[in-house]
């Protein structure tokens, strides 16, 4: 599993990627009340605004971490924010995306590197 | 976070794992580990205790008695002060020259006396606009009490066995008891839509106070966050969002605090600052009202997001001041100003979220029913 800065988990499942924020994001936001998925098939570039979060605080984005095509999306979601907070590295992904460029994910931090970041 | 005040509870607002955040000058808990949906519902079906000793506690006396009090005190809010009984406390603000409201506010008769609590943010202005506008009036800002609210149907079942005596009291009734934390000044109110009372304790006793009360298994310790979406569901005005310099009390749809007596015809019409432009909009209406917003998706709309007529084109019609997610009515919910046209219960309207426009219905508030022991 490797992360973003932006608080993204990526996890590599044959030749897509799996996307989702990290515990530590999650308890930042707060209970989570609304997600906006993007449309499968959409084509999106790395930093893109994919995803919206609405929290009980604020609202913010989840950015597309690599290139590529949106080939699936958690729609369980939609209906049931909450779970980002119950499950975010797991059940709790947001979509699923088909790297243009696989090489993107080599920037990103292990987990190691990661629990440091958040200190 | 060196230079923010802090009231007699913080240390226990960090032992019991508050997360801290500047508000109003303070440091404040925005939230508790249950966190601010769950703390939310918990005070809606139990209780909640909330530290609102930020608040400014004033009291105004006169040679006298409450009488003079409420006479000077008549030209600086539109409120009947005079036909207030004793131990009664009634809402109000003062209103500038311009009409708008300077501050919302809540004022007690406590028989020689008059006791106001005023919002944090404005508490040195307000205390400067009462000793230069109340004359023959002390004002004493009381700084050595903390101000905690205990809210939800089970606060008169908890607050009962520590001081008796609280039960029978009713919304808006305000009251001196001793007890074992020393006297305290209990009113029966809140900001939270529900029943519940806040007490004003000297402040070396409200920490042994506020241990006493969340010893009760129904009791939770409860953040700002909670008290935003709980007071919001309510439809009560946040000050500096709601209600402003620039916003009448008529503009407010606050009308309801403004008593017979103080309008055009009553015994004692006008004499407030604004009141020329306030008497005006009772009798002909304003030109934008706030409204209770119910958006149609699950997405809130927040302070700031623009409304319009319709889908597409057109200028806005006003604004949203607050916008949440309301834990109790399961969906979004917001305040604002829309204009007169458009006020109507039921009549659609669009909120631009993130450039697009989403529906959004022009409803009732309070959007949970209020749960006061009238």
């Amino acid at each position: 599993m490797k992360f973003t800065e932006e608080h993204e988990w990526l996890r590599v499942e044959d030749d897509v990627v799996v996307v989702g924020i990290t515990s530590h994001a999650s308890e930042q936001l707060g209970d989570v009340v609304f997600v906006e998925l993007p449309e499968v098939g959409t084509e999106v570039a790395k930093d893109d605004e994919v995803v919206v979060i609405e929290s009980v605080k604020a609202a913010s984005d989840i950015l597309a971490p690599i290139d590529g095509e949106v080939v699936e999306v958690n729609e369980i979601l939609a209906d049931e924010p909450g779970k980002v907070n119950e499950d975010p590295q797991g059940d709790a992904w947001f979509f699923k995306i088909k790297p243009s460029d696989p090489s993107q994910m080599d920037e990103y931090m292990d987990e190691a590197a990661y629990n440091k970041f958040i200190g | 976070m060196s230079d923010l005040h802090v009231t007699p509870l913080n240390a226990l607002h960090k032992e019991l794992g508050g997360k801290m955040v500047p508000f109003a000058g303070y440091e404040m808990p925005v939230q508790y580990p249950l966190g601010v949906m769950k703390e939310h519902l918990h005070t809606r079906a139990r209780a909640g205790l909330f530290d609102v000793s930020h608040m400014g506690q004033v009291i105004v006396r006169a040679e006298g008695g409450y009488e003079p009090v409420a006479k000077a005190m008549e030209s600086l809010v539109p409120v009947d002060l005079l036909g207030l009984h004793e131990n009664r406390q009634r809402y109000g603000f003062f209103t500038n020259e311009a009409g708008g409201i300077m501050d919302d506010l809540m004022l007690a008769n406590r028989g020689d006396h008059m006791f106001v609590v005023v919002n944090a943010a404005c508490k040195g202005g307000d205390i400067a606009h009462m000793k230069a506008g109340l004359a023959g009036c002390t004002v004493e800002e009381i700084t050595d009490r903390a101000l905690l609210a205990l809210q939800g149907p089970a606060a008169e079942a908890v607050l009962e066995p520590l001081v008796p005596g609280v039960a029978a009291m009713r919304f808006m009734d305000v009251g001196i008891f001793a007890s074992d934390f020393g006297e305290l000044w209990i009113s029966r109110s809140g900001y939270t839509g529900e029943d519940g009372y806040e007490i004003s304790v000297s402040n070396d006793q409200a920490e042994a106070l506020a241990r006493a009360l969340l010893a009760h298994e129904d009791v939770e310790p409860i953040g700002l966050g909670a008290r935003d979406s709980l007071r919001l569901e309510a439809g009560l005005c946040l000050y500096g969002h709601d209600i402003d310099e620039g916003t009448s009390p008529v503009e407010a749809s606050l009308t309801w605090a403004i008593q017979k007596v103080r309008r055009s015809g009553g015994a004692r019409e006008g004499g407030f600052p604004g009141a020329k432009r306030i008497l005006d909009e009772l009798i002909n209406g304003a030109s934008r009202a706030r409204v209770g917003l119910r958006p149609a998706g699950r997405a809130p709309m927040r302070d700031g997001t623009e409304l319009y007529a319709a889908a597409e084109g057109g200028d806005s019609i006003g604004h949203v001041t607050s916008g949440a997610f309301g834990p109790t009515i399961e969906g979004p919910m917001s305040m604002g100003y829309v204009s007169a046209e458009h006020a109507g219960i039921g009549t659609e309207i669009y909120g631009e979220v993130r450039g697009k426009r989403q529906p959004v219905t022009v409803a009732k508030m309070p959007f949970t029913p209020a749960k006061f022991k009238r």
